[in-house]
């Protein structure tokens, strides 16, 4: 017990010896939870839009004042033709181009059925699929619009059957996040995210750094134990972690009032889990690697993996089954999700307490590994 | 001429030498953009769905089975009461829960109106959304058929292209991103790192001590590494081709200048980030925090930089990754040539330029 104080009095003095890292454990959080929750939205507005009006009829420039006026859209141009209105496509000066063909208003008052031709860049598969859905939902309401105005020119008794159609009412409720805030989703995410990166980069470079200054050799000539030093190395991290988790539980509260509803006690509880999976990890790929260089690509290489497979950035329920199983033992994974369902969902620890359970399985092998790996040479 | 030759050839012999790394810097990238390219994706699939239904009707049995049988939806069963349904929500078993009314059949066919709700786990705001969406979609596909009635008069259709992408695949989105961020986090951490650790083991003053001008001597420096990331690059690019599927329609030769662009000024950033550290540990920490984040959330890899707040989107701007990403996009996927993406690229070779001079400076500093 007394060594291991010793030894952790020893790494405390080693970690803040480098003055970067006090400003990165206090100063860090705050600033990537200030500035990126902002940068997330998949809302998409501001399309810029051509309109290739064939028809110049009153009809056709409805609709086109209709385009222009909805949030969604910016009018960027009204070209004479398709092929201008491609040029500006491959320019990147507009996403979409509506072609209105020459027949639009006497289509609509003769055939009461018309065309419009739509052509979205879907580079970006979001932007194609709700592009269209938009300038969808635009001209059904200008053709039911048109269908109340024009009402009086077809037969009596197909204008009855047209107004008397039943009718299914649908009511959407989005429950946990009602306002539709993508902040509220990520500032969880970005909570783990700080903790990854902190508790993951500095135990990889711990044991390496040990190593090419030439103290692990020091440390190998002592009867420590090879749990000791392991629990040693653990022990900091797991302090540096919960003040991270402080701080940024914190700010959260006070810059965007989002406050966690089941409970800040769960929030802390599986931190602990979750920093001495991910520091686990730091301590194998250090003792595996013989440079800093290799420790710091191997563990930005994981870390990577961790976050863009874990979930917090696309879901995990969407990739193919070889990633999910990936996501299955991915402690960022676990976390995140438990993160968003005391946040927003207001689970309580019972209600994620299968979360935390795998998670102290993957702790439990990730250190038991570290002590194994760690070779008194 | 003779000396510089030399040196790169000392340091790339050194690179060389150490085959461990050079594995790990030409194999992570490779198994990097084989995960990604394949598993992220925006997709909103496997949505998990249940019923409350209290006295079950034919419509309703009607609309049940359709939404089951749809291949967005995964069928999680019938709820027994709304708390069963509240509590399956909050335990994150459920994506969407869908409640009828009493008598749906009979009020659609009397009072020619039924309700329906949809209560979307919207914690994450676009998997609701788009939840509810499919939902909506089958739901009010069903009360057309219902309706008979085929002919709706005064109908705009529209007849909807994809350009550029039609199979609307994600990876068209993705691996450019992907291209962007790995290269990025390589190469900044692969020079920081190598010089920082001659600084911290003073052989970086033998070497200043060398009759090579010193700027000779940091250029030659990072010529091994600009071979060995460009060939990240090709091995990047022939496996975004062959085994994702994502087309390269533009000029390759313009495509390989957007890298070596790129690669230079990811380089040179390495360059600067070891003239402010002197640690190798801070070098990691500052290479990893100002080349990780950045990058995944502002350079449009993911979100898309034209829904930013403003403050954001010029934040964006002095992301390289931005510009990087743009004009792979447009050539690559796009099949645009150098008069689309000349601004891109005169972007990232005066962000070169710049950081080179700080780095000059820098060093000219310490040496004084």
């Amino acid at each position: 017990m007394k060594t291991l104080k010793f030894l952790v009095e020893k790494e405390f003095k080693q970690m803040f010896r480098n003055p970067l890292i006090p400003k990165l454990i206090i100063l860090y959080p705050i600033m990537v939870l200030l500035i990126f929750p902002w940068a997330v939205s998949f809302e998409i507005k501001n399309i810029k839009i051509d309109v290739v009006d064939h028809s110049k009829s009153s009809y056709s420039k409805r609709l086109t004042d209709k385009i222009d006026a909805s949030k969604y859209f910016i009018l960027n141009d009204t070209p004479l033709d398709y092929k201008a209105a491609m040029l500006n496509m491959d320019n990147g000066e507009t996403d979409m181009i509506i072609e209105i063909p020459a027949s639009f208003d006497r289509d609509i008052i003769k055939s009461r059925t018309s065309s419009l031709g739509v052509a979205v860049n879907s580079v970006n598969g979001t932007l194609g699929l709700l592009g269209s859905n938009y300038i969808m939902q635009i001209v059904n309401d200008f053709s039911s619009e048109l269908r109340s105005e024009l009402v009086y020119t077809i037969p009596p008794e197909s204008r009855e059957n047209m107004l008397r159609r039943p009718k299914i009412d649908i009511i959407t409720q989005n429950k946990f996040n009602p306002e539709l805030d993508y902040k509220n989703f990520m500032i969880p995410g970005f909570m783990v995210l700080l903790l990854t990166l902190i508790c993951g980069i500095l135990p990889a470079l711990n044991i390496v750094m040990e190593k090419e200054n030439g103290t692990i050799q020091q440390i190998n000539v002592t009867p420590v134990k090879r749990y000791h030093f392991i629990l040693a190395k653990l022990i900091p991290f797991w302090i540096v972690g919960l003040i991270v988790m402080i701080i940024s539980v914190t700010t959260a509260y006070m810059l965007y009032g989002l406050w966690p509803m089941g409970g800040v006690i769960a929030i802390l509880f599986s931190s602990i889990v979750f920093i001495l999976s991910i520091s686990g990890l730091g301590l194998i790929i250090s003792n595996y690697s013989s440079t800093m260089q290799q420790a710091s690509f191997l563990v930005m290489f994981f870390i990577l993996i961790l976050i863009l497979l874990g979930g917090m950035f696309t879901p995990v329920s969407s990739m193919p089954v070889w990633a999910q199983l990936i996501a299955a033992v991915n402690p960022f994974s676990y976390l995140t999700k438990t993160f968003r369902m005391i946040y927003l969902n207001g689970s309580n620890i019972t209600d994620v307490w299968m979360n935390l359970i795998s998670l102290v399985i993957i702790a439990i092998v990730l250190n038991g590994w570290a002590v194994i790996s760690y070779k008194k040479r | 001429m003779k000396q510089f030759i030399a040196f790169v050839d000392k340091e790339f012999r050194h690179i060389i030498r150490d085959s461990r790394t050079l594995l790990i810097i030409i194999g992570l990238p490779v198994v990097e953009i084989l995960l990604f390219g394949f598993a992220i994706n925006m997709e909103v699939q496997n949505i998990r769905v249940a019923f409350y239904d209290p006295v079950p009707d034919d419509f309703t049995t009607d609309i049940a089975e359709r939404i089951k049988n749809n291949s967005y939806f995964t069928f999680q069963g019938y709820m027994q009461t709304m708390n069963d349904m509240e509590e399956a929500l909050r335990k994150d078993k459920l994506d969407l829960a869908i409640v009828f009314q009493h008598n749906f059949q009979e009020d659609m066919v009397n009072s020619g109106s039924a309700a329906v709700q949809l209560i979307a786990n919207s914690s994450d705001p676009n998997r609701g959304n788009i939840s509810a969406s499919y939902a909506s979609a089958i739901i009010f596909g069903y009360q057309q058929e219902q309706t008979e009635l085929t002919e709706v008069p005064f109908q705009i259709l529209t007849e909807n292209r994809m350009i550029y992408n039609p199979q609307m695949k994600s990876s068209y989105m993705f691996v450019p991103g992907i291209m962007g961020l790995v290269l990025m986090i390589i190469c900044t951490i692969m020079t920081s790192v190598s010089i920082v650790r001659e600084k911290e083991r003073g052989t970086m003053e033998v070497l200043l001590a060398s009759p090579l001008k010193q700027g000779t001597m940091i250029f030659a420096k990072t010529i091994p590494y600009m071979v060995i990331s460009f060939i990240d690059f090709v091995i990047i690019l022939l496996l975004s081709y062959f085994v994702m599927g994502v087309p390269v329609n533009g000029s390759q030769i313009l495509l390989s200048l957007v890298a070596i662009i790129y690669i230079s000024l990811t380089l040179t950033y390495g360059l600067t980030v070891s003239t402010l550290v002197d640690k190798q540990v801070n070098a990691v920490i500052f290479s990893a925090i100002t080349a990780m984040i950045p990058v995944l959330m502002l350079s449009g890899m993911i979100f898309p930089v034209e829904n930013m707040p403003v403050l954001l989107r010029a934040i964006s701007t002095i992301v390289p990754a931005r510009w990087f990403i743009d004009a792979v996009r447009k050539v690559m996927i796009q099949g645009q040539g150098l008069f689309v993406i000349w601004k891109e690229l005169l972007i990232l070779i005066g962000m070169t330029l710049f950081l080179l001079g700080v780095t000059i400076i820098k060093t000219k500093k310490r040496l004084e």
